[in-house]
């Protein structure tokens, strides 16, 4: 990961007044000949940089700043927006108890998410991290749910956990009747199986991310600690969890964005309606059912709006707070 | 959670012939025994079954599933797996899937590797504001940009067109690869360029000749990460895609789950056989998935 903030300098070998707000043109490898740009070298920048600035600048730039400026219209969504309201469609989203619903919900993902996976998927990063048969066979395999889409995911679990799904009926074979329940519709449970799913989706991905820290630890520490007479506790506690801190808060911060985006896997097993009622809807949920669906479109940019904000907040949060030690501005501040 | 920041590990550390120094046991390490070989095989067995479930169920009949939800095939029923593939409309499924995620990853990989090229190998004004640029739009997941991104495809005309989600995937697919390239670019040594120009190479057929070979694994990383991307991507295709006739397989999965809800063995039929191209696509390359973020976050 600290590669990023590597990568964020401009050249190597070459220093860089951090406070200048960038390196343009203050710092080519000191074997270049300082030179004014020519004609071809122009026209090179322009065609290598050109093609991909536009589609980018014109597919998320664009849209994004659309979609601040369609949040102050009421709007069906076609012809030019003309009913502008002001703030009205953001005073009705922060009253609106289906918002503070789904809101709560993406806290209670975001939190349960890391309380979760984070433990079991370093727990068992320091399981398998070592020599055993199968090694690679096995992270393939833990792999495999974060590999398949979202919507194929969605309708299994779906079909599983109906109360006359397989789910209850292994339970009932297996004596645990007591533990039988409407997974999906209980509006207690359901955001707990919601989190079930989730973990078993996502936990691969953490798993193999910290597998990969782990083998960025250097052996020597462990060579000196068993010279030491450290047991294997001492070791991951003193050792080996430290040392985790960059890759854990770089898996944090993903999960945390993730989580807060959360859409496919909700609508797809929940669909619009039950969700709210189940007590899974989330923010993007609730964008997709009050915005689009309901053919409010000036509303829907309102509620992407306020997601937005929302992440943004958080992530910059976040990165002040966590992040720093680590990334030193890396994600947010690019090449500054 | 879905997103993959990953950057590059720098060249050297990536070779294999960095690994014999490695070699000597690792003091941390314990061999595994019995008991860590039954947590691996219980874990295994927890991610693997509700596949197993999608897989087996669609050789099922519903009168089984209804009786037996939990149970085994008994006899195994080809016939939902032979309806579907003989119908067109998987096909047609799977060719639209198939034409977003290549179109998807030649763009991606065409115009990242461009602009990384430019950002990590030039120097020019405005250079690290690009890099901002792209590093900013991490920020901006597409759940935010959708509503506006629909008016606006809608407005351009592309409407239930395959191109109408290929060109925003493409779009949002493009931070990730800069962040991804630009350091592999960059770790190329300047001597090489230097060496390439004094054998009379131009810096464009240095870009041809020596920065695709070297920068590969970090091409094939990006590609495969857009690839995936594309194939499992439901949001904006439901946004885009109206027609039944240009849905991608995530649409067509959740279209045919409700129009044969009633018929659960086809849907898991269905299902089933929409995330084999998936996962026959993740094991050919499984090797450089697992590899490229475990080599990727090392730093």
């Amino acid at each position: 990961m600290t590669s990023i903030s590597e990568s964020s300098r401009p050249a190597k070998g070459s220093r860089v007044d951090l406070t200048a707000g960038g390196g343009d043109n203050a710092s080519p490898p000191p074997r270049r000949r300082r030179r004014g740009l020519g004609w071809a070298e122009r026209l090179e920048i322009a065609a290598l940089t050109g093609p991909a600035t536009l589609v980018f600048l014109t597919f998320v730039i664009f849209p994004v700043a659309m979609a601040a400026y369609y949040g102050f219209y009421k709007w069906s969504g076609y012809g030019a927006p003309t009913d502008f309201i002001g703030f009205q469609n953001y005073i009705t989203i922060l009253k609106d108890p289906l918002f503070h619903d789904a809101l709560k919900h993406n806290a209670f993902i975001v939190v349960m998410s890391l309380v979760l996976q984070g433990p079991v998927a370093i727990g068992l990063a320091l399981l398998l991290n070592r020599k055993m048969r199968g090694q690679s066979l096995i992270r393939v395999l833990i792999f495999v749910p974060y590999v398949i889409a979202e919507v194929v995911v969605g309708t299994g679990w779906g079909l599983m956990l109906q109360s006359r799904g397989a789910v209850n009926d292994l339970l009932t074979k297996m004596g645990l009747d007591q533990f039988v329940t409407e997974w999906l519709s209980d509006p207690d449970i359901a955001i707990w199986t919601l989190m079930g799913i989730i973990t078993w989706k996502y936990v691969g991905f953490a798993v193999i991310i910290f597998l990969a820290g782990l083998q960025g630890i250097p052996d020597e520490l462990y060579e000196a600690a068993s010279i030491d007479g450290a047991s294997y506790w001492q070791v991951q506690r003193r050792i080996t969890l430290p040392l985790l801190g960059p890759t854990t808060r770089i898996w944090a911060f993903l999960s945390m964005i993730g989580s807060l985006q959360l859409f496919d896997l909700v609508y797809i097993i929940w669909g619009q309606y039950i969700a709210s009622t189940a007590g899974t809807s989330t923010m993007a949920t609730y964008m997709v059912s009050y915005g689009r669906n309901a053919g409010s479109f000036g509303y829907g940019n309102a509620v992407a709006v306020v997601i937005f904000l929302i992440s943004m907040i958080a992530a910059l949060f976040y990165q002040r707070f966590v992040l720093r030690r680590d990334t030193e501005g890396a994600i947010t501040g690019g090449a500054r | 959670m879905a997103a993959q920041t990953v950057a590059p590990p720098p060249l050297s550390s990536d070779r294999p012939s960095a690994k014999p120094a490695r070699k000597p046991p690792r003091g941390g390490l314990k061999r595994a025994n019995p008991g860590v070989y039954a947590v691996a095989v219980l874990l295994i067995l927890m991610m693997l079954a509700p596949v197993a479930y999608i897989i087996i169920g669609g050789f099922r009949t519903n009168a089984e599933i209804t009786q037996d939800p939990s149970g085994l095939p008994s006899p195994w029923q080809v016939g939902n797996y032979v309806d579907i593939l003989k119908g067109d409309v998987f096909w047609r499924q799977v060719w639209n899937s198939t034409i977003a995620a290549v179109t998807t990853t030649v763009g991606v990989v065409a115009l990242g590797l461009m602009v990384s090229f430019a950002i990590a190998r030039y120097n020019f004004r405005g250079k690290a504001a690009l890099y901002s640029l792209y590093a900013a739009g991490l920020m901006f997941p597409m759940t935010v940009a959708i509503t506006p991104l629909y008016i606006m495809v809608r407005s351009l005309g592309l409407m239930n067109e395959i191109g109408g989600v290929i060109l925003p995937q493409i779009a949002f697919g493009l931070p990730m690869t800069v962040i991804i390239l630009v350091p592999f670019l960059r770790a190329i040594p300047n001597e090489l360029q230097e060496a390439a120009a004094i054998d009379g190479c131009s810096r464009l057929g240095f870009f041809w000749r020596m920065v695709l070979p070297l920068s590969l694994p970090g091409v094939i990383t990006v590609g495969i990460l857009a690839f995936i991307g594309s194939w499992n991507s439901y949001l904006l295709p439901l946004f885009i895609l109206n027609d039944d006739a240009a849905y991608t397989l995530p649409l067509g999965v959740q279209a045919f789950a409700s129009r044969y809800s009633v018929d659960t063995a086809r849907v898991l039929a269905f299902t089933s056989l929409a995330m084999l191209p998936a996962l026959a696509f993740f094991s050919l390359f499984e090797r450089r998935i697992v590899g490229g973020l475990t080599g990727a976050v090392k730093g």
